[in-house]
């Protein structure tokens, strides 16, 4: 791990009755645990009271005359009608706001962000590993518990998570905020935007949701109890 | 070298740190009927309440160049009842009282004796829609001068002919934007805009821009809120 021990997970040997060995490692820290799932049930409410928003207009253009934009079921919808949907929104953007704060402290103070922050250096690792997920190509070495391609999505993700609020923030309050909302492009870019940051949201829960399927249950596991069994100090990746 | 344990404690640490996790169970209240409603309406008094906090009363709304104007003809309206109720506009008065040193009725030409502002401002609908139009009107803290308002008083509540009803705080009575609104691109309001006098208000959401105003009371206590703030639409909801 580029030789920085800090950041190396506590390791168990496992020993079960037949002398055979398992490692396993505690990959996910308390903290972390509870805001991963704090942030996910939040940004998901977030996205469901959202479409609930847009859905009462669900346009970019003027409302006089009025052009659809797109066609939501009621069932995609959290709320029940625009009052509702923005109850959820405004209570949940709170639990969010707060849960992602307390997790940008937590990376920061303990320098775990050092396993997870995408830097210019990760760029070479990007393509292989497009290739091994993706096209079937070989799995590329890895020394590090995230490899470039994590890195590059979940520092993204966490950068969506900023720019949600900004926009947000910009959509929602945009004369006491207007430097904000000037900077977007005014009141109606921000609505864009803020719509933006939810689809690419939307793109990378289902790549991390499918990703988790596809690489199995021990990853899952280890987001509730923090510890992975299988892990290889050869091949320290976390998922 | 790395801890060993066996199986059996493994097993133990691994449900030890699970438990951990269930104070997020908490997280499920939202998913109670019978707590859900409480939950949402206390989750969006604290959003109005930290809105509040960075409400500035002297900031200048932004304003906008004749072009960007969208055509009167083609000037949005919503109303929840009538979009005419009818006023007879020869003997309308605005009936005044409350904490107010001056209660009683006034005429449009007092109000419209007060120093006329006009403003090209930006209309934001809870909907999502935006528009931007040229209003004329007496700034509200002009007319609470006028009328002896008590400037430690908390809202502002106003009653409107088609039995909608609306409340403001104060700073946003106060704030210098905020409009006794008479004309709308120079000419008298037209029925669909609320006729004779309505409230316009560039630095709260549209539906606390009441329309039809017929009476106007400064107060401590708010025996009701709002329309669409009964019905659980935001009462704050600065923008």
């Amino acid at each position: 791990m580029n030789g920085d021990a800090g950041l190396r997970p506590e390791v168990v040997q496992i020993e079960s009755d037949s002398g055979r060995v398992e490692r396993a490692a505690y990959e996910h820290p308390l903290v972390i645990r509870w805001c991963h799932w704090i942030l996910g049930v939040s940004i998901l409410v977030l996205i469901f009271s959202g479409w609930q928003i847009f859905w009462a207009f669900p346009s970019f253009g003027p409302k006089i005359p009025q052009h659809d934009f797109i066609h939501l079921p009621q069932a995609l919808m959290l709320g029940g009608w625009l009052a509702g949907g923005l109850q959820w929104h405004f209570t949940f953007i709170w639990i969010f706001m707060i849960t992602g704060a307390a997790y940008l402290a937590y990376q920061l103070a303990s320098g775990r962000y050092r396993m997870l922050l995408f830097t210019p250096a990760d760029l070479p690792g990007v393509w292989p590993m497009v290739r091994h997920y993706f096209l079937f190509g070989p799995k590329p070495p890895i020394a590090q518990p995230y490899n470039a391609l994590q890195k590059l999505a979940y520092t993204m993700a966490i950068g969506l998570g900023i720019l949600a609020v900004l926009t947000g923030m910009a959509l929602y309050n945009p004369v006491q905020f207007s430097l904000l909302a000037a900077l977007m492009g005014g009141f109606h870019w921000a609505r864009v935007w803020h719509f933006a940051v939810m689809a690419a949201f939307v793109m990378f829960i289902a790549g991390h949701v499918l990703m988790v399927a596809l690489h199995g249950w021990k990853n899952f596991v280890s987001m509730l109890t923090g510890w992975k069994r299988g892990y290889d100090s050869a091949d320290p990746q976390i998922e | 070298m790395d801890k060993r344990i066996d199986r059996a404690g493994f097993r133990r640490m691994s449900r030890r740190e699970l438990l951990k996790m269930t104070p997020l169970l908490a997280l499920g209240a939202f998913a109670l009927p019978a707590w859900r409603g409480a939950l949402l309406a206390a989750g969006d008094r604290f959003n109005g309440w930290a809105e509040s906090l960075w409400y500035r009363t002297n900031h200048q709304v932004p304003t906008f160049p004749d072009s960007a104007l969208v055509p009167l003809s083609r000037f949005p309206y919503n109303y929840f009842d009538v979009l005419d109720p009818e006023i007879d506009l020869d003997r309308w008065c605005l009936k005044v009282g409350g904490l107010v040193r001056n209660p009683g009725e006034y005429t449009l030409a007092q109000i419209q004796a007060l120093p006329r502002v006009r403003q090209n401002t930006r209309h934001v609908c809870v909907e999502g829609w935006d528009v931007i139009g040229n209003f004329g009107g007496a700034r509200i803290a002009d007319f609470l001068r006028l009328i002896g308002a008590d400037p430690a008083a908390r809202f502002i509540y106003v009653e409107c002919a088609d039995n909608y009803y609306e409340s403001i705080d104060m700073a946003c009575a106060m704030q210098p934007n905020s409009l006794l609104c008479y004309e709308m691109y120079g000419r008298p309001l037209l029925p669909g805009h609320g006729a004779p006098l309505r409230l316009l208000l560039p630095t709260k959401i549209g539906y606390k821009s009441a329309k039809y105003l017929t009476s106007l009371e400064v107060t401590n206590v708010l025996r009701r809120r709002g329309y669409w703030e009964d019905q659980g639409y935001p009462w704050y909801y600065s923008l």
